[in-house]
């Protein structure tokens, strides 16, 4: 039985978003835990997530080619409630804009499947 | 809960130093720590000797105390490496308070050392954030443009306010003899300087110097023992809710918003009692959200604030009279001189830069990514 970070990672290699819900309370939980944090819940179970989110707070991480180059940086506020860090692909670093709506997808980052998120339409 | 009265003023900075500041090229961190802490010692005229309680707290070491104490070659009745980022000096001035009055210990150092700038750059023992690092986060810098994003959009902010807070501290470093960066800047060059982590460019972000530093304190009943006039720590806390700017709950909120009212109701003091106001500035956007959490003025003014002149020479408030990280040194851990410049200040010996019956001196630290929020608030004899 993994532990939670090793079962999200599981879910994500099978193209899944899944993050966790407390069965008593129905409050979400990211990043994955084996309690709810500040209560301490531990009726955690995977839920699929909506895939909905909105930008939070963005920056452009501006690099030089060699160290990985210019990328989009932000906080997106899932529709469920909790909060990651992640990035904004598809479109210019600079045109990602607080409040902008996003969708969630699975993609390869540095090596290993990870959420990143499009423009929604 | 207590608010901590039976600690006010029981304790008090009897010697402080930095030392090589800005590059010391062929020194390594714990040579600059300890040659911080003799100067500290010879400032309060205290004995190697009678030292024992050693805190410290650096990005390079994993086990500082113990490294430290076998510098100077003493045996320590209580020592420790605790580290919540560069608000950690200000949190063992309040370790050292209670472990003095309770009477584990006598004589307390703090101490800090860096080589950062002459090493190549800053480097940290920190393990990577573990739903963050894999989208190649850049911490600090990338955590505090994104708070910065948000203050702005929040509070309709732009870059130039911001900017103000940079060229307030670049006035401020010109007459500071010991300050790194002197040459004037205006708004338009922190506009101009090249972006790193949009809207943070080269000129809001700190400098990479090298540097040490060290404080010594004792009981209130020995501090005029010394050679140096003592300064009482009048009010002192601490609060953290995140590790990962991820799990920050209010990106323009900070835990300041907790330490502060907590430390101001310690010392019995508040924000409109203090003559001079340090504030741990590794971005220009700190200033602004600690000015705001600390009370000297309401969540989201303080982009105008900041303007006009206020937080310069000359203005209403001082505030980082020494020139602050982004001018005056920044180590990888700058608290332990924020630190140091309130209790300058109080002393009045503050060359250059000095403000007049600066009795009451508040040093502000942060750590982490806005993490790490710990207040003190150091006061003259006059103020116990």
């Amino acid at each position: 039985m993994p532990g939670p970070e090793a079962e999200f990672r599981d879910h994500l290699s099978q193209g899944k978003f899944m993050i966790q819900r407390s069965v008593s309370t129905g409050a979400y939980v990211f990043y994955p835990r084996p309690f709810v944090p500040g209560s301490g819940e531990t009726d955690l179970e995977w839920v699929e997530a909506s895939g909905e989110g909105t930008v939070y707070a963005t920056t452009v991480n501006r690099r030089s080619p060699e160290k990985g180059g210019t990328s989009n940086l932000c906080l997106v506020d899932l529709a469920e409630g909790p909060r990651m860090l992640s990035r904004v692909v598809g479109i210019d670093p600079e045109a990602v804009t607080i409040g902008m709506s996003v969708r969630a997808k699975v993609e390869e980052v540095n090596g290993a499947p990870a959420i990143v998120w499009e423009a929604a339409q | 809960m207590s608010d901590l009265k039976h600690l006010r003023a029981k304790t008090a900075c009897v010697g402080a130093a930095t030392w090589g500041c800005g590059e010391s090229p062929g020194w390594n961190a714990t040579e600059m720590m300890g040659k911080a802490v003799i100067s500290a010692l010879d400032d309060a005229g205290v004995s190697l000797s009678e030292v024992d309680g050693i805190w410290a707290a650096t990005a390079v070491h994993a086990m500082p105390g113990m490294s430290l104490a076998e510098h100077l070659g003493i045996v320590p009745k209580y020592s420790s490496g605790s580290n919540i980022g560069g608000s950690s000096f200000m949190a063992h001035a309040l370790d050292a308070a209670v472990m003095l009055e309770a009477g584990v210990i006598d004589v307390a150092v703090i101490a800090y050392g860096s080589n950062q700038r002459t090493e190549g750059g800053f480097r940290s023992v920190s393990e990577p954030m573990p739903f963050e690092a894999q989208y190649d986060i850049r911490n600090p810098i990338n955590a505090y443009a994104l708070a910065a994003s948000r203050y702005m959009h929040e509070f309709g902010a732009g870059r130039e306010h911001l900017a103000e807070v940079a060229v307030a501290a670049r006035g401020w470093a010109a007459e500071n003899p010991e300050a790194v960066m002197r040459d004037p800047i205006t708004v338009e060059d922190v506009l101009g300087a090249r972006m790193i982590s949009d809207p943070l460019g080269k000129l809001d972000c700190c400098l990479v110097t090298d540097g040490a530093a060290a404080v010594v304190m004792t009981r209130a009943e020995r501090a005029w023992d010394g050679k140096a006039k003592p300064v009482y720590l009048l009010g002192a806390a601490m609060a953290h809710d995140h590790r990962m700017i991820s799990e920050m709950p209010n990106l323009t909120t900070t835990c300041a918003a907790e330490s502060g009212w907590r430390a101001f109701g310690m010392a019995g003091y508040g924000p409109g009692d203090m003559h001079t106001v340090q504030l741990y500035d590794a971005f220009t956007i700190n200033t602004i959200l600690f000015l705001e959490d600390l009370g000297f003025c309401e969540k989201g003014d303080g982009k105008d604030f900041v303007g006009g002149g206020r937080i310069a020479p000359g203005g209403a408030l001082p505030v980082n009279t020494n020139g602050g990280g982004l001018s005056c040194v920044h180590p990888g851990m700058y608290g332990l001189f924020v630190m140091i410049e309130a209790i300058r200040q109080a002393r009045g010996d503050a060359p250059g830069r000095q403000i007049d019956n600066a009795q009451l001196c508040l040093a502000h630290g942060n750590g982490g990514v806005l993490s790490s929020q710990v207040t003190t608030i150091w006061g003259t004899q006059d103020t116990v």
